[in-house]
């Protein structure tokens, strides 16, 4: 009886989760093992010959790595926006904390692709930027390298995902006892000393959590790179995702996402490991 | 009084100052691109230039003429209703489930619900594109819904579970003891003590399903979905009447926003 019970209620999420997500991410792994014959069709067997390309491609482990630079960037970015906003609203807001912290969270909320559009509306050729800087005098020729560049790319990521990074800080500069930062300055610490020796350590777990936030939802964004980057702008997932289409090289694309989810998989494992450590130094 | 802290202490004043001058830059970074769409979406020209060259609602006027837009709102309309209908029904028996029983692979459930939302949507996405034809559903509508519905249930169950964990266990086992069958205890005790979860839990979803891009990409056939259909104006180039479209959405959503911080914060409210 107790055993029906459970299936009944269990059973359906077990099903659902097992015949569409648990099962394709198998085939993923288990096409990377596949290789194409010379028509484009895919011959199932057991080869290693998708990594091993992956591995001295140098389009791909390069363009790994120039993604990892992408989103390191991309994170340094959030970080350094997020953290004086954070503290602001934290420490130096009286009235409309709620609403200040509303609006932070507010940007979550407007769709990925209306902030892409006005990234694009305003570093446009004929865009909002460009001719800014034209009618106050500041060049006399629209600059062509602020759209479909890296920096595009870059400026739009540091816009979508700040918020993602914003969150947890705020969440642990408002966890830190009021007293300890009084105590502190009784002690005669000055503002930064306090900051770096008290705040900044105590919220280390915020930072870490929005960092990886930020670090692995650039390292999988490919709808940035499409809409803002240059021609050649191209990073792992974009790379990815052309070889289940146009190049039609399932084997390799399987490969490529098989490498992309172990880093991923392998950031959030040590990012929960960095975030326990110092959350126990929070609790001694 | 404000007088004397300032001849007291300049230097903290002047570090106030900066990190106030520094919020406050960065608040404008991350609105100026929302504050510039909805400004331009009253724009009079079909260039978005700066000055900008006259009022005009005709954006707005173009959008509703626009049968393509205005369908692909009513099929993402459709698949966040059917997805977050499906999610709830899940999700909410999942998380009982995981919360009533110790199983062997509880453990591992909780780890797999949580992966189409911690690993990145493209992985997700092509894999369920390569997967699906395999189970006989072609990339179309019904593929899509149940893309969707997969990243749902994580977010419903993972609410709704949260909320159980923080509701006091006795109160099923005292339904019990008065004699109320499992339902009851259900329908009587524990629904009206997650309602709200499950009301923040289906906002959330709904606004979420609507926004997804990464695995409608792969699965969309023919109809598009709104952000898709954004997406492509997009890349024919600039369609001022995207303008508009974004200022609805985003209008849109600052009502979602303002009813789940309604709901969240009854939510932090000790259940009695």
């Amino acid at each position: 009886m107790l055993k029906t019970r459970f299936w009944l209620l269990f059973g359906p999420l077990a099903l659902w989760m097992t015949a569409f997500l648990i099962l394709p991410y198998a085939q993923v792994l288990v096409q990377s093992f596949y290789t194409v014959d010379d028509f484009g069709l895919l011959q199932p067997g057991f080869s290693l010959d998708s990594y091993r390309r992956f591995a001295t491609g140098p389009l791909y482990y390069g363009t790994l790595g120039k993604t990892f630079v992408l989103a390191g960037a991309v994170t340094l970015g959030c970080l350094l926006l997020s953290l004086p906003l954070a503290y602001y609203i934290a420490f130096k807001a009286r009235r409309n904390k709620t609403l200040l912290y509303t609006l932070i969270i507010l940007p979550l909320w407007v769709s990925y692709i209306v902030r892409a559009y006005a990234w694009k509306t305003i570093l446009g050729e004929e865009g909002v930027l460009n001719t800014f800087l034209m009618y106050v005098g500041l060049t006399h020729e629209p600059i062509h390298l602020l759209l479909y560049s890296d920096v595009a790319v870059f400026i739009c990521m540091v816009h979508i995902y700040t918020p993602f990074v914003l969150m947890p800080i705020y969440t642990a500069f408002e966890q830190i006892p009021k007293s300890l930062i009084e105590a502190s300055k009784d002690l005669g610490a000055g503002r930064w000393t306090t900051f770096r020796q008290v705040v900044f350590p105590l919220s280390l777990p915020g930072i870490i959590a929005g960092g990886t936030f930020s670090f692995v939802l650039s390292l999988g964004d490919f709808l940035a790179p499409i809409l803002l980057g240059g021609p050649n702008t191209l990073f792992i997932s974009n790379i990815f995702q052309n070889m289940f289409g146009t190049s039609n090289d399932k084997p390799l694309g399987s490969a490529v996402g098989i490498v992309l989810l172990v880093v991923v998989l392998l950031i959030l494992e040590l990012s929960g490991r960095a975030e326990k450590r110092y959350s126990s130094l929070e609790s001694a | 009084m404000q007088h004397t802290s300032v001849k007291k202490r300049p230097a903290i004043d002047w570090l106030n100052g900066l990190i106030g001058a520094s919020a406050l830059a960065v608040m404008t970074f991350i609105y100026f691109p929302m504050a510039m769409v909805v400004l331009y979406s009253f724009n009079a020209d079909t260039v978005n230039s700066f000055p900008m060259r006259g009022f005009s609602l005709k954006w707005y006027g173009t959008m509703l003429q626009n049968e393509s837009l205005l369908q692909s709102l009513r099929i993402s309309a459709l698949v966040a209703i059917v997805g977050t209908s499906l999610a709830l029904v899940i999700g909410v028996m999942g998380a009982l489930a995981m919360h009533k029983y110790e199983f062997r692979l509880k453990r591992f459930f909780e780890r797999v619900v949580l992966l189409p939302i911690t690993l990145p949507g493209i992985l997700t996405g092509v894999a369920m594109l390569s997967f699906f034809p395999l189970l006989g559903i072609p990339i179309s509508l019904t593929a899509v819904s149940i893309g969707h519905t997969t990243f749902l249930i994580c977010i419903v169950l993972t609410q709704v579970y949260a909320r159980l964990k923080r509701l006091d266990p006795y109160l099923e086992e005292a339904a019990a003891d008065l004699g109320a069958t499992p339902w009851q205890a259900f329908s009587r005790v524990v629904l009206p003590n997650i309602r709200t979860a499950l009301i923040s839990a289906a906002l959330l979803s709904f606004t979420l399903s609507l926004d997804e891009i990464p695995v409608t990409f792969f699965l969309i056939a023919r109809d598009n979905t709104l952000p898709i259909e954004i997406y492509t104006m997009m890349r024919r180039g600039i369609t001022p009447e995207v303008n508009a479209i974004s200022t609805v959405i985003f209008a849109l959503s600052l009502i979602a926003l303002v009813l789940t911080v309604k709901y969240g914060e009854r939510e932090t409210r000790p259940i009695q």
